[in-house]
Parts: structure tokens; sequence; C-alpha cells
């Protein structure tokens, strides 16, 4: 029988297998942030341990840093960012501090610098990390005790996930991006539906999606409670990698692109589970409750929670609108927001701005907006295009690299009760700063909603 | 880590699905560079309720959480599995977990078990009834008992092996330091680094 995408992978980095023990997987690349790794280098200290492959590690800082030039004021903050710095050094870790010109969130350097490849295993002390897999590589969070296991050992010992194919068939409506398509899985398998499973995401409407499209799609695999999001790696990926920094060049690209090219799922493979669902029906999409699976397209109302027929749904609905101060039937269009955020891993990339400056261009927004790069180089090339001068002139703020709004751990946070259009990944309770409201949208829906105050899709505009 | 074998004590139902690390931990908590003191940021944000069931004094020094289906859903935070510890839980019940929680939980000694939804709801029933009750989490024996009653759970061999021991995953993965290197060895070309 064939093999998935996720077991070729996995079967390639499996250094020790016994039976009744979990693999010893090998790990190709470990990104750090100041956040999940002071309590593992602690750990690495007390048990006089060095890191084992500080060449296969990178650092930046990302969740902790302000937005707007100048030192970190909290001081909390301050020594957390210190304290990455301090490891770093010590432990002989390439870090990319505030204000270098490779800092940005760390799920946005990797791919950016080239060293996210297909087939390799990466981890992160971050669950976003699944990202990574949009190059057909294995890409998972892991918690503190993990990061520590990796520095130490470079290995981490893992049950193989079972395996889930969501075969997306049909072409996605022009104006539906990326985003919208992740926001319609999660609401159709729920927030646990991809538990245990690493998805691969199928079927020629991903097949068309650009990288950074790609990206956006396997960031949220969590957010379906998936471990890890694949995408097969194809000319799209071979064009995306092809010359940057860390990339193979000469022999060795073309030997690592033979490689690459056997990386698909088998035909006669069989997955765990399948998912099907069809590109051409989905429309611009917006989370209307506190977890990412309670959304519904744009163009529909405030859902009751006698929809929903199993109780606990129906009860998560129930304290989720009352949370988001939402009454049931309210059509979605005529939510008003106060603050519009276009950033982070999930939508903080070149192409994301884009679309957001499409709309902004020559228009004015009526709410606070704050727009993000997810990374200075990302911030440079948005400049080398003009973009930051179409933000400017609607209005909106153009901020440094960062994570910044997408959790509330900066500066930038929503007051209690204010309401946010965010291009994040998640709308939890206080996500955005204790109390904040928060609906997910695309960037495009963002921007759009910037210039009406309710939330808007471009079509309206 | 501490071993765990059994655990007898008192518990807490938490009434609320999907509660993910987020709820468990805020991020503001989340800038502390040690290992200690995140008891106070447990379920913050719910604990300034005073009808928050954690509030309710009947509950206090409950080291069992009864949770409803997919808890510790989202961020990766093991802060949260430490904010839960230090706060006195030894135990997670639930029909559902986020796997990168439940990944943590077993890495510090944290039990979590899986108990059909309708068992879990029994038990917090059963605790909402009388909040003395005692309820007996033997992992050796694979089964949560309280009154009269019993429900089996699973876990795998080497994750229960592993806590009823106390063992260190890192200094067990050391053992294989020579598998390590020989897999190193035989690595493709041209993996990238980031020297
Ligand atoms: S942008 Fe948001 S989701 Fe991504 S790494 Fe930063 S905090 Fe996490």
């Amino acid at each position: 029988m064939g093999r998935t995408l996720a077991e070729k992978v996995w079967e390639q980095h499996v250094v020790r297998r016994a039976e009744g023990e979990p693999d010893l997987l090998y790990i190709d690349l470990h990104l750090i942030h100041e956040v999940t790794s002071p309590q593992a280098f602690d750990g690495l200290r007390m048990a006089e341990r060095p890191v084992r492959r500080p060449d296969l590690t990178i650092a930046t800082e990302d969740h902790n840093v302000p937005t707007v030039l100048g030192p970190i004021t909290d001081p909390v903050s301050r020594i957390q960012v210190e304290t990455l710095r301090k490891n770093c050094a010590q432990f002989g870790v390439r870090l990319h501090p505030m204000g270098d010109a490779g800092q940005g969130v760390v799920h946005i350097i990797g791919p950016q610098f080239g060293l996210t490849q297909p087939g390799m295993t990466i981890v992160c002390g971050d669950s976003h990390t699944s990202t990574h897999g949009a190059f057909g590589g294995l890409a998972f969070g892991i918690g503190t005790s993990e990061v520590e296991h990796v520095l130490a050992t470079q290995t981490l010992p893992a049950y193989r996930p079972k395996t889930m194919a969501i075969e997306v068939t049909g072409e996605l409506p022009a104006g539906v991006t990326a985003k919208d398509l992740i926001l319609a899985i999660i609401a159709k398998i729920g927030t646990g539906g991809g538990q245990g499973h690493i998805v691969e995401y199928r079927g020629e409407a991903v097949r068309k999606l650009s990288m950074e499209g790609r990206m956006t799609v396997c960031n949220m695999s969590i957010e379906a409670g998936a471990r890890a999001g694949m995408i097969a790696p194809d000319e799209t990926t071979f064009a995306y990698l092809k010359g940057r920094a860390h990339a193979p060049s000469g022999d060795d690209w073309d030997q690592a692109v033979a490689y690459w090219k056997t990386l698909r799922t088998d035909d006669d493979a069989v997955f765990d589970t399948v998912v099907e669902i069809d590109a051409g029906t989905l429309t611009p999409f917006v989370t209307w409750g506190t977890n990412p699976g309670q959304g519904v397209p744009l163009g529909s109302v405030v859902p009751s929670p006698e929809e929903f027929a199993d109780p606990t749904a129906r009860s998560a609905a129930e304290r989720a609108l009352q949370y988001m101060d939402l009454t049931a039937g309210t059509p979605l269009r005529e939510v008003a927001v106060d603050t519009v955020f276009v950033g982070s891993c999930t939508n903080g990339r070149i192409e994301d701005l884009r679309a957001a400056a499409d709309i902004l261009r020559g228009r004015t927004v009526v709410t606070r907006t704050l727009i993000v790069p997810g990374s200075m180089q990302v911030k440079k090339a948005a400049e080398e295009e003009g973009l930051d001068e179409v933000f400017k002139a609607a209005g909106a703020e153009w901020r440094e690299a960062g994570c910044s709004m997408c959790l509330g751990m900066n500066p930038d946070i929503l007051a209690p009760g204010e309401r946010s259009a965010s291009t994040s990944n998640r709308n939890f309770e206080g996500r955005q700063g204790k109390g904040g409201r928060t609906h997910l949208v695309s960037p495009a829906v963002a921007a759009a909603t910037a210039v009406t105050g309710r939330l808007t899709a471009p079509a309206d505009l | 880590m501490d071993a765990f074998t059994t655990h007898t004590g008192r518990a807490v139902p938490l009434r609320r699905s999907n509660v993910d690390t987020d709820q468990i931990i805020p991020a503001v908590w989340l800038k502390q560079v040690s290992r200690t003191g995140f008891e106070k940021g447990l379920f913050s944000a719910w604990r300034e309720d005073p009808t928050f069931v954690l509030n309710d004094p009947s509950y206090e020094g409950a080291s069992i959480l009864l949770a409803g289906p997919d808890f510790g859903t989202g961020s990766s935070r093991e802060h949260a599995v430490w904010a839960l510890q230090q706060y006195g839980f030894r135990v997670v019940i639930a029909a559902r977990f986020g796997d990168i929680f439940r990944n943590n939980s077993t890495k510090m000694g944290l039990l979590p078990v899986v108990l059909p939804a309708e068992t879990v709801e029994a038990v917090q029933s059963a605790v909402e009834a009388d909040p003395t009750l005692q309820i007996t989490v033997d992992l050796e024996g694979r089964e949560v008992r309280w009154a009269d009653e019993a429900a089996g759970f699973e876990i795998d061999d080497y994750t229960r092996w592993r806590l009823t021991e106390g063992l260190d995953d890192i200094g067990l993965t050391l053992r294989a330091a020579d598998d390590i290197a020989s897999y190193e060895n035989g690595r493709q070309p041209w993996l990238p680094t980031t020297i």
C-alpha cells in the first residue's frame, strides 16, 4: 500500500523505533522566541547540557516587542527579551533581535530565509508552527519541556498522529481568499475536528494557492485541533524557494528538487479520515463567537444558540453571544467595529498587505487601523512598493514588525468591550486584550471593514 | 517530575467546552521567565467573577478538574500546565484535550484522563451533589473511581510507565545518543543550517 506525504516525512526522520515506545524523531529546524524558551534554557543550565545543534536553531523576538520605534517600556517584557538575548549568546544560537533586518514573527522568518523546506521536520514552542507545513514538511508546535528536549537532543519522542485529507474541490470564487477557505474548513469540522491528526490539504483550489495563501491555510490547522497541516510541494513551492538565502543551490538544488518531487501522497495511500469541501460555494467568512469554529459567511446573520443540536455547542454559543455582545439574527454586515488589525503569522505577509492596500488605495478608514508587517523584510518590501504610503494616506497606522495585536502581550491591545476585525487566528475571550471582542477575517475584509466601520466584504464597497 | 501512581482527592466541575489555554492562563502571565508563580494567573479573567466555580468555597482544595470537551486547545503554552499544577491540580478529566496541552501535561506529571463525555458529566453531577466526594484516579489500574462507580480510561503503556516512574524524557533520550549521531551522519547534504 502507498504512503501519505505525512508518513513519508515521518519515516524519513525516525532515529530510533522500539516496540511499545514512541518513535524518536530527528528535528531539522528548531525555531525559538522569547516567550516559551526561558525555562527551557534554565533547564539546560541546571543539567549542565549544551544545545546539541545550535546550527539547526534560530531565534527571533516577536511576541513582546512594541510595534512603534523605541525601547520596550514594560519591564517584565524587557526582562523576557533580555533573557532570550543572554541565552542565545551563552548557547551560541543565532538571534534576530528587535530592529534587526531579519527580525519578525517566528513563522514568517523561517520561510523568508529559505530555512523552511519540503520534507523537513520543524518545531517551535508555538502552536502556529503548523504554518511551515505549507512547504510539505512536518511542522508542529511544542511545549517548553519539549523545547528543552529538542535543544538538548535535536530529537523528540512522538507517536505518529493519524492522517486526514481535506480535499478542496472546485475553485475559489474571485474575492474569496485562503483565509476564508480555512475559516470555512474550521467551521465545518469544528475546533476538535482535526484532533490527533496531521492534515493534508489537497485538491485543485489548494494547488492554485500562492505560498502565502498556503501558509495561511496551514497556519490555522491548529485551530481545527490538528497537530500539523501539510501541502505537497510543487512548482509553486520550488519557485518560492529558489534563490533564498538558505535554499540549496547548484547541484544541491537539483538533488533537492528531485527528492522534493517524491514528497506526495501515493495514489493508493489511505487516509484515516477524509473531509471534502467545495471551494466554489465559498464566500468571505467571518467568526461571530469566541472560538475559531464559530464562523459563518459574512453575508449571513449571527446564529441563534437554538440552531445547535448538541447541548455543549448550544451552551458555548450562548456564552459566546453574551461575551461578544451580539444578538442572534443580527446581519453581520451591521456589526460595528472599533479597531481593524492586519498582521500576524496568519496574514502578515506581503501578499496580505497588497490585498489590504488594494482596498484602501484612494479610500479613508473610519476606525483605528493597525497595519503590522510580519517581518522587517516584509516591511521593507511593502515600502519599496509604496504600500506604506497607501496605508498612511488612508489614515491607517503603519507599524514595525511583530506579533502585535494577535495576542495581548505587547502594547497593541483592545480595551475592554472594544470590538475588532482581525486577520489573526484566534478569537478567544480576551485574546487581543482583556474583555476585547474579536472577529476573524481575511485582509481584504479587514480593509473593507476599516473603510465602513462595519463588517464589510470588498464587493460591498 | 513527581511520580504519579494513584491520586485520591476532591474534584471541581468546570462545565464549559473549548476552554483554550488563553483562558487557562492569559498571555500577560507568560512574560515571566521563571517556572513558578503561575497559580495566580490560572483562569484569571474568570476568577474575577464571584460566581465562577473556582470561587465556590465548597470546592476549595480540590485537586481534580472535571472539564468540558476540548480542554486545553489553542496555544502551546506549557504555562497552562504549570498554572494548573501550582494551583493544586494533579489530574484533569475531560472527553477531549488539545493535543499539545495533553502532551505538555504528561511531560510535567499532570495527568490528563480521557473519559466519555457522558461519564465526565456523571462525575460532574455527582460532585455538584456532594462536593466532598472523594475521587480516586488510579493510573496503574487505568481507572477512575467515585462513590460506587468506576470507569476505565486508556493511556499508552510508555507514557504510563514514564509517569509512574517520574522519569525525565531527556535523560531517556540521551541513552540513544549513538542512534542520534548515526542518524545525523546520514542526513541529506542540502539540508539548511542557520549559521
Ligand atoms: S503572530 Fe500571533 S499566532 Fe503568530 S506567533 Fe505571534 S502571537 Fe503566535
